[in-house]
């Protein structure tokens, strides 16, 4: 999976850069999440480095800024990271205790992929925070966050759905469902102090 | 000759015999009038696809509940024995949750959805759903009390979530294990004819729950009346589930015993769904009141004194 970045090839030459390779990887895959469709290349070729980002970018975004605030205020940067990689670690040990033919980290690799639209919708968000609050403002956010939500459950759904059997597919289906619900809510809710 | 018919009569292991041949030799755990028709002395059946796949997934678990009440092949850390605890089709769990919803009176839970093939699946997901839908809408009707006010900031509560997790995880689990010991102890005094194993005491807990999760979603309407009317009737419903379920269990007993045994059960139901609604309502102000208490007995004086008025809810 992560190869140094440069190594030499046979015959004492140096091989192309293979981190240009990894990103590059990386980034194909993000398109497959954008424009979701039966395909099996996150399953195939399966890496951690772009759930990693994702994880870390919205973490990082979904902070509170004052630590200790007086009053419960929203997720630390930690909370987020073990959420959303228990979640994921959840819903993978029970889409396979389901009966499902999926490997774990290539579970954990589509699940993590399909956050990346849940990211965007978290950075045109804050961008949105930036002007002035009001009911109209959280309109606004409220529409962006659901269409992405909804992007982020067909995109997953339509690379895991096959790898269940057929009368257990809302059974794996739901848990996702709830995962992204809570990171939406996460999301939608967020303040600036 | 009839001696021979006996030995091949009782061999399990080795022939395969359908339900109608040796009727009454499954039934050992539960008994009851209603029984399935399957076990009925009767013609040999050669019946369509779903009666036959009824008998076929019966007929494994009669098998093994001979052996040992218990379904377990494979032993206990190895994947496939985790597996078996997820042995449900997606009908089969709407089944069960619309068993929980609807108590008819005589119907035990037990016998007639989970039928010895206790899933793990529902009350996972079930408390899972319950904690973020009692998080969620508890924030959210906060937001809705104080919209409005000027000096009110929003903050999303994140602690609540942990607490909620901590508290029903509990209830779900340590709940049926204390009721599974004490019948277990109970049956070793008086032979009782129903006995539940503990993975089907978990599953009736759990899927109980289930009424809980539109109950929360509702108590956004910040109405004292409308959220306690709420709360008695989802008690309602879950109490006499959880009631039908466990009367059968103990009612070979000693009556006080067993009358004792479900006023427990339904108080301590009451219990939690009364909990669950104070800490709702008041679960933001109470966690600052207690978190400052404790600041300024430790010395640190933050000047912060106590809210007045406990709970603020609209009338």
């Amino acid at each position: 999976m992560a190869k140094a970045v440069e190594s030499s090839g046979e015959l004492g030459t140096t091989s192309p850069r293979p981190l240009m390779r990894d990103l590059k990887a990386v980034g194909k895959k993000f398109m497959h999440v954008l424009y979701p469709r039966k395909s099996n290349t996150l399953l195939r070729d399966w890496d951690l480095w772009g759930p990693l980002i994702l994880c870390v970018t919205l973490a990082l975004m979904l902070q509170r800024s004052s630590v200790d605030s007086e009053q419960d205020g929203g997720p630390q940067f930690a909370e987020v990271f073990v959420i959303i990689w228990f979640g994921a670690v959840t819903i993978t040990v029970n889409s396979k205790l389901l009966g499902g033919n999926i490997s774990f980290f290539q579970s954990l690799c589509v699940l993590g992929y399909c956050i990346l639209p849940l990211t965007v919708a978290m950075l045109v968000c804050r961008l949105v925070l930036l002007a002035e609050q009001g009911p109209i403002n959280f309109m606004v956010r409220l529409f962006v966050v659901i269409v992405m939500f909804a992007w982020s459950i067909v995109a997953s759904t339509a690379f895991l759905a096959d790898s269940q059997p057929p009368n257990r597919k809302a059974l794996a289906i739901y848990p996702v469902f709830l995962f992204y619900f809570v990171i939406s809510w996460m999301i939608l809710t967020f303040t600036p102090q | 000759m009839a001696a021979v018919d006996d030995l091949q009569f009782e061999e399990f292991g080795n022939v395969t015999t359908t339900p109608a041949e040796n009727p009454d030799a499954t039934t050992i755990n539960i008994e009851g009038p209603d029984e399935s028709p399957m076990h009925q002395p009767g013609p040999p059946r050669g019946s369509g696809g779903e009666e036959d796949d009824e008998l076929l997934g019966n007929e494994d678990s009669d098998k093994t509940e001979l052996l040992a009440g218990q379904k377990k092949s494979s032993p206990f850390w190895t994947f496939e024995y985790y597996q078996t605890f997820f042995d449900v089709d997606t009908y089969q769990v709407f089944d069960r949750i619309k068993g929980s919803l609807l108590p008819i009176p005589g119907k035990n839970f037990v016998r007639l959805y989970i039928r010895s093939n206790p899933d793990l699946y529902g009350p996972f997901w079930i408390c899972a759903t319950l904690v973020f839908a009692i998080a969620i809408s508890g924030n959210l009707s906060n937001f809705l009390i104080h919209l409005g006010e000027r000096t009110y900031h929003y903050v999303p509560e994140f602690r609540k979530v942990s607490i909620a997790a901590t508290i029903i995880y509990a209830y779900a689990w340590l709940v049926p294990l204390a009721l599974w010991g004490f019948l277990v102890w109970r049956n070793s005094k008086v032979m009782n004819i129903v006995s539940y194993s503990f993975l089907e005491i978990v599953c009736v807990y759990g899927y109980s729950l289930f009424v809980y999760i539109p109950t929360a979603v509702l108590w956004i309407i910040p109405q004292k009346a409308v959220r306690w009317i709420l709360v008695m009737i989802a008690l309602g419903i879950s109490g006499s589930v959880l009631a039908m379920t466990f009367w059968p269990a103990v009612r070979e007993d000693n009556r006080r015993v067993a009358l004792a045994t479900i006023v427990a059960i339904v108080l301590l139901h009451t219990l939690l769904s009364v909990g669950c609604l104070f800490s709702f309502m008041c679960f933001g102000v109470c966690l600052s009141w207690t978190w400052h208490l404790l600041q300024e007995s430790s010395g640190r004086a933050d000047g912060m004194a106590p809210p007045s008025g406990i709970c603020k809810v609209s009338h």
